[in-house]
């Protein structure tokens, strides 16, 4: 336990007898006995309120939801969750024996590799640009290239499909300036998935951007003399020097946006409903056909499945961009 | 700039050349940068621009082929269809009821459990902590089915309570109010304690008002989440009447009787307007607590 606070101040009311650990306990609680009742009491009604909706909402739906991937629950069951037969891993078989749900990962796992490396890249370059390249209206295009990140998924995704509309969309009107006749690209299996990349870049660099943006402030100039004094040059400044600073910031986003990624939804969802031919089908889409289709077992069986597959992509980031001592 | 280059050089003919490159780059930096980066500024908006622009096309210029950039006369009929047939009234209030009772939810609840954590002593306290931070990652996907099977049989699946009950109270939201109030220095409770300010009036009177700025981010981030927030209100929501904005637009934009885009462009200015508002206005303070907790 950790004391904190001013020094000296217990001195004067403490009586010399008192070990070193008494009087670190007196230290902490001028007024013991009734106030500490009276504190705990205190934490206890404040602490309820979250406590009783966390407990409802947050971890009885967690051990149900594992539970109900180990059952037959169907949308009949709804009224009667309760009564319903145990069958083991079943579920678990069924998912990995469907053709669907593999395909709906391979996406995913396409989706995450090549979105988030390319989110980490353009964020980063991004930041590097305004803050060591430019001088005038860093504010502008630090706005503008963040100002995706605050829009609604779902309004986005029907905005770029009507984009990419192979005759009346700007796409395809822009690439026939330069003579390239654009394809149908949400109607071809070969461009969906690409497309819904492009647009998670788009959407996310502007997160990436800004927390590298900050974590470059920080980079102490006097490092950066030292570094140039020495004769090292700007690339090798920044990879020697800058990146490894950047280095935590860079593993916090690349968690959070890689979390996010796993669960890509709602772009499938309003654009192609995870077709062509499934070329678009996300794991979470999956899962929702699963719930939608009534298979409420199926459903939790594939997110617990998705959720062991966000707490391996975290560890392994750590793993890999872990400050190396 | 280091120390090293600004040194006086001696005079020759090339000096004037070399000065005058040197003042352009203190002032501009790279002026060739200026470039991709105006290229990248135009790419990044122009999905905007052209939501804008197609929102106020009549529908002869929709189907055009090839497309018009700016409306050849200009209307808003889109906007009174949305707002008429689609019944985006409803739905906007919705949107906003829902994100403001989540927000001030979150801030409360959120911010009580927070002081707790920080700065009171109790038993149980680090199991509590340990707890409440182990399911700050954990994907609402793991929790929908059960979740919807618990709200449905509470029988709030047809009112907007089932769209705010849940979201109410998260653990991102302690996380964020335990770290800045442990920074606030302990002298000031103890002190309000000694001055006989009872336990629940501290965090009442003295703590909540020091927790502006953490209040302000997690107000932000809490009122975005659920403003964008999509999967859940999409399985909750049984009818028209409970849509909030993004279920609606995505709902009218997979039917099949409504393709027609100058209005589904319309319903994404309605959604994405506000928010864009918010963010041009507040856009310094905002970027502070996105890069302050480093997420989104």
């Amino acid at each position: 336990m950790s004391t904190k606070t001013l020094p000296g101040r217990g001195d004067t009311n403490q009586q010399s007898t008192a070990g070193p650990e008494r009087r670190a306990e007196r230290r902490r609680l001028p007024l013991r006995g009734l106030a500490r009742g009276r504190q705990a009491r205190a934490a206890w009604i404040l602490a309820a309120p979250f406590l009783a909706l966390f407990a409802t909402f947050m971890l009885l739906p967690l051990v149900w939801s594992l539970l109900m991937s180990l059952t037959d629950t169907s949308s009949s069951d709804l009224r009667t969750p309760l009564n319903v037969s145990f069958i083991g891993l079943d579920n678990y078989v069924r998912l990995f024996q469907d053709e669907q749900f593999f395909t709906a990962l391979r996406n995913t796992a396409v989706f995450v590799l090549v979105a988030l490396p390319l989110t980490l890249a353009a964020g980063l370059a991004a930041a590097v640009a305004l803050d060591r390249g430019i001088r005038r209206f860093r504010a502008v295009f630090r706005v503008g290239f963040y100002l995706p990140v605050i829009t609604s998924i779902v309004a986005v995704a029907v905005v770029w499909k009507t984009l990419l509309e192979p005759r009346a969309g700007l796409v395809n009107l822009v690439l026939g300036w330069f003579g390239i006749d654009g394809p149908a690209w949400l109607a071809d299996t070969r461009f969906a998935l690409p497309v819904m990349i492009v647009m998670a870049v788009w959407r996310n660099l502007g997160t990436v951007m800004i927390i590298m943006l900050a974590g470059l402030q920080s980079v102490p100039q006097s490092l950066m003399e030292a570094a140039e004094l020495d004769g090292a040059g700007a690339w090798q400044r920044f990879w020697r020097v800058t990146f490894p600073l950047l280095r935590p910031a860079l593993l916090l986003t690349a968690v959070t946006t890689g979390i996010g990624y796993l669960q890509f939804f709602d772009e499938p969802f309003v654009m192609t409903d995870g077709g062509p031919l499934d070329s678009t089908l996300s794991a979470t889409l999956y899962a929702y056909k699963q719930f939608g289709n009534g298979n409420y077992e199926m459903a939790s069986a594939a997110s617990y499945v998705i959720f062991v597959l966000i707490v391996a992509l975290t560890v392994l980031q750590f793993r890999v961009l872990r400050d190396k001592d | 700039m280091s120390t090293l280059s600004t040194r006086p050089t001696p005079h020759h003919p090339g000096t004037d050349r070399v000065l005058r490159r040197r003042r352009i780059r203190r002032t501009w930096g790279q002026p060739w940068l200026y470039i991709p980066l105006a290229g990248a500024l135009l790419l990044m908006i122009a999905p905007f621009l052209w939501m804008l622009s197609g929102s106020f096309k009549p529908e002869a210029d929709i189907r055009r082929v090839p497309p018009v950039l700016i409306p050849t006369a200009p209307t808003t009929a889109n906007y009174g269809e949305l707002f008429s047939r689609l019944d985006f009234t409803s739905m906007f209030a919705n949107s906003v009821t829902v994100a403001l009772a989540v927000t001030a939810g979150n801030l409360l609840f959120c911010s009580m459990l927070g002081y707790a954590l920080a700065k009171l002593e109790f038993r149980g306290q680090r199991a509590v902590f340990l707890l409440v931070m182990g399911t700050l990652m954990i994907p609402g996907l793991v929790t929908f089915v059960p979740l919807y099977v618990l709200v449905s049989n509470m029988q709030l699946s047809g009112s907007l309570f089932g769209l705010i009950l849940p979201f109410l109270a998260g653990p991102f939201g302690v996380f964020l109010m335990r770290q800045f109030i442990s920074t606030l220095p302990d002298e000031l409770i103890d002190a309000a304690r000694v001055d006989g300010c009872r336990e629940l009036a501290i965090y009442w009177k003295i703590i909540l008002p020091l927790t502006k700025p953490a209040l302000a981010t997690l107000g932000i981030i809490t009122f975005l989440g659920s403003w964008n927030n999509f999967l859940w209100p999409l399985v909750v929501a049984q009818n028209e009447s409970q849509y909030t904005l993004p279920v609606g637009l995505a709902l009218a934009s997979s039917g099949q009787s409504f393709t027609r885009f100058g209005i589904l462009l319309a319903g994404a200015v309605v959604v994405l307007l506000p928010v864009m508002v918010v963010f041009l206005v507040f856009q310094r303070q905002f970027v502070a607590g996105i890069a302050t907790t480093g997420l989104k």
